[in-house]
């Protein structure tokens, strides 16, 4: 590798420290921004003693590439409604996948054709690694935002021998891998294992249903993460290999603490094609259930001490965050205390409903954890549950045969009264029939999210206090 | 050999150092953390410029482009959308 330019290795230097110090502030909410603002310092000294090098020959294409990502990018953070950040998340981490993916083939095009001598066999070996995580995550990424935009069908799509054809499909990939480790010159090759790895990614995420979707997008955050790792190595860029492993360790923590929340493991998330099976065993025999009106729900939550509301997929369906602030306000204005209950599985990404309870403009500290709000379900006077299923299931807890068993859950079954919106009795995603519904202190209130708590925010409004 | 291995030091050292960093961060920011990550892991740009800017092969050079694009997109509207997520996590409303 020629030397770097002083500066230009000074100013990656400073880059790499300004992203350790930029994750390290956004632990809390009170430094968040400040870490956003160092890791924006970073990347422009990075750019700038990029563009110093003399290796740069010609700036036009630069110029016209850097100010149509800009023009995209812009509109792309801006414009995008908080209720699709799991989309975006998804596509960027295609876009991080493709760009790695082309940078490796362009670099192994480049040095068969010209400098045969700097394809050693540890730097073709790495080269294949970063083109197969790069382009299997770019193909994965985008099949999960088909899945999350609703191009694509939502529920896991499966077929018999699945696995093994997945898996067959990787083994060759590897194969040809190993085969152009070991002769670094047959680059005829190439175009397939790109073929390979593209075909993979989209193999890999056909099986995965929407409830899995936060692990999953924690997991290919990790490979993009990974594969900007493994482009460091290539042009022994070491800016490159920190901010990568940085990502990648970033997405592994996310998707264990997802996977945690769902009693799951990693294996099970990817080749399970969950709620396929479970679909067959809702014997619904008809049992009695209580459903209210909202004039009803208003009067049972003003008369409660303590309520507990929690929100699930359905309230970002809805878009109902901004009438359940309404509800929020005026509740709190009567005195009554109202908390938020999390699960870390709840919506389609890690954070998605403090995202969207944040942006109705909900205090952060009546946000709580799940084991918070359990440590307070029991003297809770109200759960209201907002377009949640599985993550309040008590089957969870207590029936063995329950494909869920053993996942932690929000106890909402502990509160003194349960109240569950949802559009009808059918079972959620899963298909797995939920008990709280049946319970004597539970009420169901029929309806859409965000009208429901419409009335139930006038009801409340027209009563004097 | 000798910058294989530092660049393996460097890599488990980072990995570990992140590990320690972001299991600190609170469930409440793991969106805006996800797309933080996002924005740096787009540093894969500075070898995307390099690429497109040395200009060696009609080939190379076309890719490059590509992967500039697609690296300045995720650096630009990742740090923008991260900012925008947190500007609206505010602690109560000091009027009540």
């Amino acid at each position: 590798m020629t030397e770097l330019p002083i500066f230009t290795q000074l100013s990656y230097l400073a880059a790499a420290a300004l992203f350790v110090l930029s994750l390290k502030w956004l632990s809390a909410p009170t430094t968040a921004r400040r870490g956003v603002a160092a890791g924006e310092i970073g990347m422009a000294l990075a750019i700038a003693g990029t563009l110093l090098l003399p290796d740069i020959v010609s700036y036009r294409w630069i110029i016209v590439t850097l100010l149509v990502g800009t023009a995209i990018g812009i509109p792309l953070a801006y414009l995008m409604p908080m209720t699709h950040v799991p989309q975006r998340t998804a596509l960027s981490h295609s876009f991080g996948g493709l760009a790695v993916g082309l940078v490796g083939t362009a670099k192994y095009y480049l040095w068969a054709a010209a400098d045969p001598a700097r394809l050693t066999h540890f730097t073709i070996g790495v080269i294949c690694f970063e083109v197969l995580l790069g382009f299997l995550t770019f193909t994965g990424s985008l099949m999960a935002f088909g899945k999350l935009q609703e191009l694509l069908p939502t529920r896991p799509i499966v077929y018999r021998g699945q696995n093994v054809v997945n898996l067959s499909l990787f083994a060759l990939a590897l194969i040809i891998a190993v085969y152009l480790t070991i002769y670094p010159l047959t680059s005829s090759l190439f175009p397939a294992l790109i073929a390979l790895a593209l075909a993979f990614g989209v193999l890999l995420i056909l099986p995965i249903g929407g409830a899995d979707m936060p692990t999953v997008i924690a997991l290919l955050n990790s490979y993009a993460g990974l594969s900007a790792s493994a482009m460091g190595f290539v042009l022994e860029n070491k800016l490159l290999i920190i901010a990568g492993a940085l990502d990648g360790s970033s997405g592994f923590i996310l998707s264990i603490i997802m996977c945690r929340a769902m009693n799951r493991s990693f294996t099970n998330v990817l080749f399970g094609a969950f709620g396929q099976a479970a679909a067959t065993q809702t014997g619904s025999e008809e049992r009695p259930i209580r459903s209210a009106s909202p004039e009803e729900a208003a009067d049972i939550l003003l008369s409660a001490a303590r309520v507990a509301i929690i929100p699930g997929y359905g309230m970002a369906v809805a878009q109902a965050q901004h009438k359940v602030r309404e509800l929020f306000d005026q509740l709190t204005r009567r005195g009554v205390e109202v908390k938020f209950g999390i699960h870390p599985v709840a919506g389609r990404m890690p954070g998605h409903m403090n995202v969207l309870l944040a942006e109705a403009d909900i205090p952060y500290d009546r946000l709580l954890e799940m084991e918070e709000i359990n440590a307070e379900l029991s003297h809770t006077d109200v759960a209201l549950i907002i377009g949640a299923n599985d993550v309040v299931n008590p089957a969870a807890k207590n029936d063995h045969a329950s494909p869920i068993y053993g996942m932690p859950i929000i106890e909402a079954d502990k509160a003194r009264t349960v109240m569950v919106i949802k559009r009808s009795m059918n079972p959620g995603f899963a298909g797995i029939e939920n008990p709280l519904y049946y319970m004597d202190k539970t009420l169901m209130l029929f309806g859409d999210a965000k009208s429901f708590i419409g009335e139930i925010v006038k009801a409340i409004a027209a009563q004097k206090s | 050999m000798d910058w294989l291995m530092s660049n393996l030091y460097v890599f488990v050292l980072a990995t570990f150092l992140g590990f320690e960093v972001i299991r600190r961060v609170s469930p409440l920011l793991h969106t805006p953390l996800m797309s933080l990550t996002n924005a740096i892991s787009a540093i894969s740009l500075v070898g995307s410029l390099v690429i497109l800017g040395e200009q060696r092969s009609a080939l190379s050079t076309a890719l490059g482009a590509i992967a500039v694009t697609a690296s300045t997109i995720n650096v630009v509207s990742g740090f923008l959308i991260t900012d925008r997520m947190l500007k609206m996590f505010k602690k109560r409303n000091p009027k009540e």
